[in-house]
């Protein structure tokens, strides 16, 4: 007996086998990200509202800067550009256009790089940027001079670093990479006052870490899915020749999963960047 | 048992003209066939199952007698563990276990025995095995799905064991790694037990997903001609929902895991308050997290769980009943529809393990109704099960005996679970042995049970020989006498005020004691001396499990042969195969026409009717025919 099913859809279901199994595994995705989501609220419902930023264990507000949202708005539009060429190529192959398909699906492995070069470039900047928190309670946010990555002070005294060079942030409400670095000269900072000097990973604050393990994991799925649709792309789409139905239809289940993913980063974008 | 190949990939080609040889690698271990996977899921558990066990006796031993050496594997655990974790007793013999690693067991007991153990029975094995033959399907919808499900499951499971060699031990905070204890309680090393534990859940969890969406594809997809919903065995219903219950409720917890991961490896705070100070140290952390925020994201699984690990059970044992009353089950479908109930509700009743972390009064009134609504549904399926009974021409065979005490055993369990669910009785018996006597009395003597009467009753299936019975019986009763010695006595430790968790089982807290010397109340003498009793009808319930592992393995080349493929005289599909079912199960592709209990029907020619079995008329001519 041959499993039934693989391909034709079952006449009282009216689908295949492989639908039903992309939607219940949507559902525990749903289920993944809600639990984040349900986090991010806790967490920031039940974060001091009498802290500022950039207090210690305050939670930040949109108009602290931390997130680049012209990036973030950019990185919107690819996904939906990617969303609208992933149903292309499927209604291409149900046209029984391969050309199309090739070309639309093209499209939407670059669109799925292109995110992943401007997240890329968006954490860079988050992990050159400082944390410093004096004995005296002061709090502040900046670049060090020299630029570098992922130092925290336990590093810094480790290696001896007695003086370091602070370039502060401008007040909040600029936006930290519209405002130009010349303008401000580096402060001299003696390790012996800091308290607490980190990068914007996730031990900075609870705020980037929740960003971190929500746009990390979204951006895990993102690579997933745009593995997939590749695999599909080159050489998984010899299959069209032996067996076109099964082909478009894995085409389909893909596309379901990445609509997803573009859902998530839609409801991500509000929550993160403009909130 | 033949096994296809997947050579042409799992979807094609399952055809049952695919009959050649396949290497060892791939008939036995990579396997894609659902009942080779199912008794790897089933033999792989039962291994975890077993260690869970030893690592409860080396607790109890402990409580039993705090500061003596381990008997026997005293020496042992030193050798493997070393001074740090295994201490010498006064006279000096090494093998006394330290607080820590007594801590160290209890979790990895938990964990094991939930995650590795039972829900791996119950869903991995039995669902794996049964599900697909009850619905005349050839096989589980995505059988590569399947396979890769099992392998993540014996990778989380061995990631697990590993961690036990780790710098610092296994996790140690609890089978429910309540942060911040479980986040700051070694520090020292990054890699720790917590984080395999972590990492191992996330490969777990993956696993059950997996398995899961499996299940309820091949349910929805692959019903034979005829099967539809309201002739599906209850035992199907059951995996049915528990699946959903898997899909539904354990990515919150992948969710936490993967927070807690990032708090352990970052330094992130998600689950760390403000203010944190740990051995006089302040942390350097953020600060500004919840930890309730995890007991949330927990139990937000942790509940659902409890049903994911009772259905299989609940369902096995509706199946043995209704075959050994040569009856119908009574209330199939309020059954069908108290288990649906359960699934829904057990989203919505998971804050009843948090009464007493100060999320407020109202959120607990909340809980505590939800709560009590759950109990209808579970009274309902209970009820039915009982009612079945009445009026049957009753087999006791090992099965039965089983699923018997299962009905017992679980209703004892559910109802010393009400005085839990009231927020204001909860109060006194949170946190103490009443707790542990109540959910293991709904685990041990009542789901473990229920996976005891599948493995009699589906024996011969699998293998085309009887467990012997005999031996079945000393299995049974001696299980059952132990199973209520080792936990009817911590009802009563427990209402005396036992706490769960110390690992001198109470000496410090005793009346004894020479320092509570004028301490106003304490443990007496009784309440601490019970642990003796407790400990050493644990080691017999251990002993009593040997002759059912003999007869696990002996009986499949000496058992009692079958001599038919129906020995049970049973009306579901899993009977209509060849014992044991070959590759594609079904010798014909079967058409359902009636529903799953067709037990003792008034005018039919035996006391049951399969359920492919051609309606009476048609059958009639086909039956003279043939003659």
């Amino acid at each position: 007996m041959e499993i039934p099913y693989t391909t034709k859809p079952r006449p009282d279901t009216a689908l295949y086998n492989a639908k039903v199994g992309i939607w219940l595994f949507l559902a525990s995705e749903v289920m993944l990200f809600g639990a984040l989501f349900s986090s991010y609220i806790l967490l920031r419902v039940g974060a001091d509202p009498k802290l500022v930023w950039p207090a210690l264990a305050a939670w930040p507000h949109h108009s602290d800067g931390l997130l680049n949202v012209p990036m973030g708005a950019i990185n919107t539009l690819v996904l939906i550009v990617s969303s609208v060429t992933v149903v292309m190529a499927w209604v291409s192959l149900k046209l029984k256009n391969f050309n199309k398909f090739f070309m639309f699906q093209g499209i939407t492995i670059v669109c799925a790089m292109g995110f992943c070069a401007i997240k890329s470039f968006e954490y860079a900047a988050k992990f050159s940027h400082y944390h410093v928190v004096l004995n005296d309670g002061t709090a502040m946010t900046g670049h060090l001079e020299p630029k570098q990555y992922f130092t925290t002070d336990k590093k810094l005294r480790a290696a001896n670093v007695a003086e370091i060079e602070f370039v502060k942030d401008p007040p909040s409400g600029h936006g930290h990479d519209a405002a130009s670095h010349d303008d401000h000269k580096p402060v001299k900072i003696k390790m012996a006052d800091v308290q607490r000097l980190t990068f914007w990973g996730p031990q900075q604050s609870t705020y980037f870490a929740i960003y971190f393990t929500m746009t990390g994991l979204h951006a895990l799925h993102v690579i997933g899915g745009a593995l997939v649709i590749a695999y599909l792309w080159l050489p998984g789409a010899r299959m069209w020749k032996t067996d076109p139905e099964r082909f478009t239809n894995r085409v389909e289940v893909c596309g379901l999963f990445w609509h997803f993913v573009d859902l998530v980063w839609i409801f991500l974008f509000p929550v993160l960047y403009l909130l | 048992m033949a096994q296809q190949t997947t050579a042409h990939g799992a979807h094609t080609e399952h055809g049952g003209h695919d009959h050649h040889e396949l290497s060892f690698w791939r008939k036995y271990v990579f396997s894609t066939d659902h009942k080779v996977i199912g008794l790897q899921y089933g033999l792989t558990a039962f291994c975890f199952m077993l260690i869970g066990l030893f690592l409860m006796l080396a607790m109890r031993w402990q409580m039993a007698y705090p500061g003596k050496a381990l008997p026997i594997v005293g020496g042992l655990l030193q050798a493997i563990l070393g001074d740090l974790w295994v201490g010498k007793d006064a006279a000096g013999v090494p093998g006394v276990m330290l607080p820590d690693l007594y801590n160290s067991f209890g979790a990895m007991h938990g964990t094991i025995m939930v995650f590795l153990a039972i829900v791996p029975i119950g869903v991995g094995a039995f669902g794996n095995y049964v599900v697909p033959l009850q619905i005349g399907a050839p096989d589980m919808a995505f059988p590569r799905l399947n396979m890769v499900s099992y392998q993540s499951y014996l990778l989380g499971g061995l990631l697990m064991l590993a961690s036990f060699v780790m710098p610092a031990g296994a996790a140690k905070s609890g089978w429910t790694s309540y942060s911040p204890l479980a986040s700051v309680n070694d520090l020292a090393h990054v890699l720790n037990g917590q984080t395999m534990w972590l990492i191992g859940m996330v490969f777990n969890i993956s696993a059950s997903l997996l398995g899961s969406i499996n299940f309820v594809t091949t349910i929805i997809q692959l019903r034979a001609k005829g099967m539809n919903w309201m002739r599906l065995p209850f035992f199907v219903w059951a995996e049915f929902v528990t699946a959903f219950l898997l899909i539904l409720a354990f990515p919150p917890l992948e969710a936490a895991a993967a927070m807690q991961l990032v708090d352990n490896l970052t330094g992130s705070s998600f689950f760390l308050p403000s203010g944190m100070v740990v051995s006089g140290q302040p942390l350097n952390i953020s600060g500004g997290g919840s930890p309730l925020l995890w007991q949330h994201l927990f139990w937000f699984l942790g509940h659902p769980e409890v049903y994911i690990l009772l259905l299989p059970a609940i369902g096995i044992v509706a199946e043995v009943i209704a075959n050994n009353t040569r009856k119908p089950l009574w209330g199939y479908r309020s059954m069908v529809y108290g288990v649906l109930a359960i699934g829904f509700l057990s989203f919505i009743v998971w804050a009843h393990h948090m009464y007493l972390t100060g999320m407020g009064t109202k959120i607990s009134t909340f809980f505590q109704t939800t709560t009590m609504m759950i109990s209808i549904p579970s009274v309902i399926l209970l009820t039915c099960l009982f009612i079945s009974l009445w009026g049957g021409s009753i087999r006791f065979n090992v099965p039965m005996l089983f699923s018997l005490a299962f009905l017992v055993m679980f209703g004892i369990g559910g109802l010393t679970g009400l005085p839990l669910g009231f927020n204001a009785s909860d109060i006194q018996l949170h946190d103490t042995y009443y707790v542990i006597a109540h959910f293991h009395y709904i685990v041990a003597p009542g789901i473990i049970f229920g996976f005891f009467a599948g493995v009699y009753f589906w024996y011969p299936k699998m293998t085309g020989r009887y467990l012997n019975e005999f031996w079945g019986k000393v299995h049974f009763w001696l299980s059952l006498i132990f199973m209520n010695a080792v936990f009817f006595p911590m009802f009563i430790q427990g209402l005396a005020g036992m706490h769960r968790r110390m690992s001198d089982g109470g000496a410090t807290y005793a009346l004894s004691n020479p320092q509570n010397q004028g301490v106003a109340d304490g443990l007496s003498d009784f309440v601490i001396n019970l642990n003796k009793h407790i400990s050493w009808a644990a080691l017999c319930l251990a002993i009593a499990q040997i002759p059912f592992i003999l007869n696990l393995f002996i009986s499949i080349k000496k058992g009692q042969k079958t001599n038919s493929d129906n020995p049970w005289k049973s009306t579901t599909l899993e009977w209509q195969t060849p014992t044991p079912p070959g590759h594609g199960n079904f010798a014909v592709v079967p058409n359902v026409y009636r529903g799953p209990y067709e037990y003792s029907v008034p005018g039919a020619k035996d006391d049951f009717t399969p359920q492919n079995e051609l309606p009476a008329r048609k059958s009639d001519t086909k039956n003279t025919s043939a003659k």
